[in-house]
C-alpha cells in the first residue's frame, strides 16, 4: 500500500499511516500531535541560509520496501559500505529491510533494531527518550519529522556493558518518490561504551526529494558514545539532519560527521553538556561541489562544571558550491571551569566557490576557558610552489595540500575502517 | 654525464621591478660556488627565478642544465631535471607529513608502477635523518609546521640528500643554525659532493665556507655578479666588508629594485 503525504501533513494522514503500519497507540497520537504542530510552526532559520527558497515539499510518500534476506542483495554502492559488519540495520526508502544483532551482543542485553520495531517491543524504554533531546515542537522540520519518520534505529546499551566493535546502520534510497526519514535513538546507560556508525545514501537520482533525519543520543553518567555518520545523498536530494546528544556526569561523546552530499544540506549537530565533567568532541568534514548550498552548524551547550567541548570543521568547496559554517559554543552561568574550543576552516578551490565561517562564543560564566579559530581561504600558491620545487606535479601538490587540510579531522577518526572509508569517499568527491 | 649549468644574461622582475639585470654564471659538476652580497642585492631572486617561482618573471637571458632549457620548464620539471633549491624561508604545510611528502617527491622521479617500496624509503630516510642528527619523530611531523628555524634548514638538507639533485642552490642555509647544527649541515653537504653535482651557496658569512670549501666566490650587487674570485675573496669580505668592492667598482647604492 502507499499513502500520499502532504506537506504540511494532515493530522489524519499521519495517524492513519501510523495505524496502518500497526504502530502502538502512543506513537500514533505522537505523530498526530506533531502533524498538527507542523501546520503552525515555522521552518528553522539557519544563519545566512534561506532554506525557505528550497523545494521543501518533496517529502515523498510512504512505500513499504521488500525485506532482504542477506546483504548480498544490496546494491553494490550500498553493500561496500557495510562489508564485514557484525550488528547491522539496513533501511531502504521508508522502511527497514534487514536487521542483525550477533548473539553475543544480545546476550549482554543490548538492543539494536529499527526504531519502529523497538517502539512496539520496548515501548517504555523508547517512550522515555524519543523526542526528548530534539523536541517535536521546535520547528516545522522537527514536527514534520516526528509525524513522518520511518525505519530508523534504536540502540540501547545497558549499564556497564562495553562493546568494542561498531554497530552499523545503512540508510539507502533508490526511489526518489518515497519518504526517506530515519530516526536514530541511542541510549547508553551508566558507564557503558558503544560505537555506532551509519551511512546514508541515495542511488540513481530522480525527482526532487527531501531526506530528513534525526539522531538523538542519551549518554548516562560515565557512558562513552562514538557516533560516526556519513551522508552522501544525491544532487536531487535536500538533506535536513539534526543531531543531538545529552550528556550526564562524566559522559562523553565523539561525533565524526561526513557531509559528502551532492545536494543542499542543513546539518545541525549539538551536544548538551548537562553533567559535570561531561565532554564532547565533534569533527565535521565536508566537500561541496556544483551549485550546492550547505549550512553546517556544530554546537556545544555547557551546563556542567568542568565540562569540555571541542569542535573542528573542515570544508573544501569546489566549483560554485557555498557553505555557511557555524560553530556555537554556549557556556551557561554556573558551568564553572568549562572549556570550549572550536575551529572552522574552509578551503575554496574555485573563484566561484563561497565559504563563510562564523565562530560564535556565548559565555555567561566568568571562570571558563574558550577559544575559537576560523579561516576561509584558497590553496596557497607559495605552498604549491614549495612542493613543486621538489618535483611533484601541480596536481599532486594541490592534492597533498587539500588532503593535508582535511587531515586534522580524518586522522582523528578512532575506527580504522571508518577512517579509510571516509578517506575513499573524500577522494571520490574531490577527484570527481 | 658531466654536469654543466650555465646562466647567461639572466634578467628577472617582480611586480614590474627589474631585480636581476643580466646575470651570468657557469658551473660544472664537482664545483662549489659561493655567492655573497649585501642585503637586497638579488641573491634570493636569482634562486627563485631559477626555480621558477610564479611571482618572478624572467624577461631575458637563459639558464641551461646539461643543454636543457630550464626556463621553458615548469617548477616541477626543473626539479626533476635535477635542480634543487634549499629555500631561505621554507613553507609550512599542515596535514602533510614530512615522510609522505618526501615519498611523493621521490616517486615523482620514478616511472608509474616503479614506485619506491615503503621499506626501502623508510630505511633511506631514517639513514639520512641519522646523519643529520634529526629526531626520528620529524618524519611524522607535518612538513615544516612549527619547526624551529634551524630544524627547517636541516629538513631542507634532508630533502636534498634524498632527492639526489645535479645542481643544488642553498639560500642562506646557515641562517638560524647553531654552531653544532652548522657543522652537521656542512657535513651533509660535503658528503653530497660529487663529480656530477654542482653547488651554489648563497651566504653572508665566511663561517659556513670554513666548513664547505668553495672553489669560486662571487659578489652580487645591483642584480648581477660584479666580482669573482677564489676562497680568499670571501675571507677578505668577512674581514673588510663590501665598501672596498663598491669603491673599486664605483658603486654607490648596491641594492636593486628600491627606487
Ligand atoms: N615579492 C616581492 N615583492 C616586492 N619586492 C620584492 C619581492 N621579492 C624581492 N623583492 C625585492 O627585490 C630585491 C632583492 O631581494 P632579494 O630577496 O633577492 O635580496 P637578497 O640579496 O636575497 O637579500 P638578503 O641578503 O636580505 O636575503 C629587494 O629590494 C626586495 O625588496
Ligand atoms: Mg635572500
Amino acid at each position: 500500500m502507499s499513502t500520499q503525504l502532504e506537506n504540511p501533513v494532515e493530522r489524519e494522514f499521519a495517524e492513519e499511516l501510523s495505524r496502518s503500519k500497526g504502530e502502538p497507540a502512543w506513537l500514533t497520537s505522537l505523530r498526530g500531535e506533531a502533524a498538527e504542530l507542523a501546520g503552525s510552526l515555522e521552518w528553522p532559520k539557519p544563519e545566512k541560509t534561506r532554506i525557505d527558497r528550497w523545494n521543501l515539499t518533496a517529502f515523498g510518500q510512504y512505500g513499504k520496501p521488500q525485506a532482504l534476506s542477506a546483504e548480498s542483495e544490496l546494491p553494490e554502492a550500498a553493500a561496500s559500505l557495510v562489508a564485514g559488519a557484525g550488528a547491522l540495520v539496513v533501511q531502504r526508502g521508508s522502511g527497514t529491510v534487514l536487521r542483525r544483532l550477533p548473539e553475543e551482543l544480545s546476550a549482554k542485553g543490548i538492543i539494536f533494531t529499527d526504531l519502529e520495531t523497538a517502539a512496539a517491543e520496548h515501548p517504555e524504554l523508547v517512550q522515555k527518550y524519543l523526542f526528548q533531546a530534539v523536541k517535536k515542537d521546535e520547528n516545522k522540520l522537527t514536527a514534520l519529522h516526528a509525524a513522518l519518520w520511518n525505519g530508523g534505529v534504536f540502540l540501547y546499551v545497558p549499564k556497564d556493558v562495553e562493546v568494542d566493535v561498531p554497530l552499523q546502520a545503512l540508510f539507502y534510497n533508490d526511489n526518489a518518490d518515497v519518504s526517506f526519514a530515519p530516526h536514530i535513538l541511542i541510549v547508553a546507560e551508566r558507564h557503558s561504551r558503544v560505537t555506532y556508525v551509519d551511512n546514508a545514501l541515495t542511488i540513481g537520482g530522480g525527482a526532487d526529494a527531501v531526506h530528513h533525519s534525526v539522531i538523538e543520543v542519551f549518554a548516562e553518567a560515565g557512558a562513552k558514545v562514538d557516533v560516526a555518520t556519513i551522508h552522501q545523498l544525491g544532487s536531487n536530494v535536500i538533506d535536513l539532519t539534526t543531531r543531538r546528544a545529552v550528556l550526564e556526569n562524566d559522559a562523553r561523546i565523539q561525533w565524526v560527521i561526513g557531509d559528502l552530499n551532492d545536494g543542499n544540506v542543513v546539518s545541525d549537530t549539538l551536544s548538551i553538556l548537562k553533567g559535570n565533567g561531561s565532554s564532547s568532541d565533534a569533527a565535521v568534514v565536508s566537500i561541496g561541489a556544483g551549485k550546492q548550498k550547505m549550512s553546517l552548524t556544530t554546537g556545544a551547550k555547557h551546563f556542567g562544571l568542568n565540562s569540555d567541548s571541542n569542535m573542528v570543521t573542515r570544508a573544501v568547496m569546489k566549483e560554485e558550491a557555498s557553505a555557511i559554517i557555524n560553530g556555537v559554543t554556549k557556556i551557561e552561568k554556573g558551568a564553572t571551569k568549562a572549556n570550549g574550543v572550536q575551529t572552522e576552516k574552509v578551503l575554496m578551490l574555485s573563484p566561484k566557490a563561497r565559504g563563510d565561517a562564523n565562530p560564535i562564543l556565548l559565555i555567561d560564566e566568568d571562570d571558563v576557558t574558550a577559544g575559537h579559530a576560523a579561516s576561509v581561504g584558497q590553496v596557497n600558491p607559495e605552498q604549491v610552489y614549495y612542493l613543486m620545487s621538489r618535483g611533484v606535479s601541480k596536481e599532486e601538490a594541490q592534492r597533498l595540500i587539500i588532503y593535508g587540510f582535511l587531515a586534522p579531522v580524518v586522522t582523528e577518526i578512532p575506527i580504522d575502517a571508518v577512517r579509510e572509508q571516509l578517506q575513499q569517499l573524500l577522494e571520490r568527491k574531490l577527484e570527481a | 654525464m658531466a654536469t654543466q649549468f650555465t646562466i647567461e644574461g639572466l634578467k628577472a622582475e617582480i611586480e614590474g621591478k627589474e631585480i636581476l639585470k643580466g646575470l651570468s654564471l657557469s658551473m660544472k659538476g664537482g664545483e662549489i660556488h659561493a655567492i655573497m652580497g649585501p642585503n637586497g642585492t638579488g641573491k634570493s631572486t636569482l634562486a627563485s627565478a631559477l626555480m621558477g617561482h610564479p611571482k618572478y618573471e624572467v624577461t631575458g637571458g637563459s639558464a641551461e642544465l646539461n643543454g636543457e632549457d630550464l626556463l621553458e620548464m615548469g617548477v616541477d620539471e626543473r626539479a626533476r631535471a635535477g635542480l634543487f633549491l634549499a629555500m631561505q624561508y621554507p613553507s609550512e604545510i599542515s596535514g602533510v607529513t614530512n615522510s609522505d611528502f618526501l615519498r611523493s617527491a621521490i616517486n615523482a622521479r620514478r616511472e608509474e608502477g616503479n614506485e619506491i617500496s615503503l621499506i626501502k624509503f623508510i630505511r633511506q630516510m631514517e639513514g639520512k635523518m641519522k646523519e643529520l642528527e634529526m629526531n626520528p619523530e620529524f618524519a611524522h611531523r607535518y612538513l615544516n609546521e612549527g619547526f624551529s628555524g634551524g630544524e627547517k634548514k636541516r629538513n631542507e638538507i634532508l630533502q636534498m640528500m634524498l632527492l639526489d639533485p645535479k645542481v643544488v642552490i642553498l639560500d642562506e642555509i646557515d641562517s638560524g643554525l647553531d654552531i653544532d647544527a652548522l657543522k652537521i649541515v656542512a657535513q651533509g653537504v660535503n658528503a653530497m659532493r660529487a663529480d656530477d653535482r654542482a653547488f651554489l651557496i648563497i651566504t653572508h658569512y665566511q663561517r659556513l665556507l670554513n666548513y664547505i670549501k668553495p672553489d669560486f666566490v662571487h659578489v652580487m650587487m645591483q642584480g648581477r655578479i660584479v666580482k669573482s674570485g677564489g676562497p680568499e675573496l670571501a675571507e677578505r669580505l668577512e674581514a673588510e666588508g663590501y665598501d672596498w668592492v663598491k669603491n673599486e667598482l664605483g658603486i654607490v647604492d648596491e641594492t636593486v629594485g628600491q627606487a
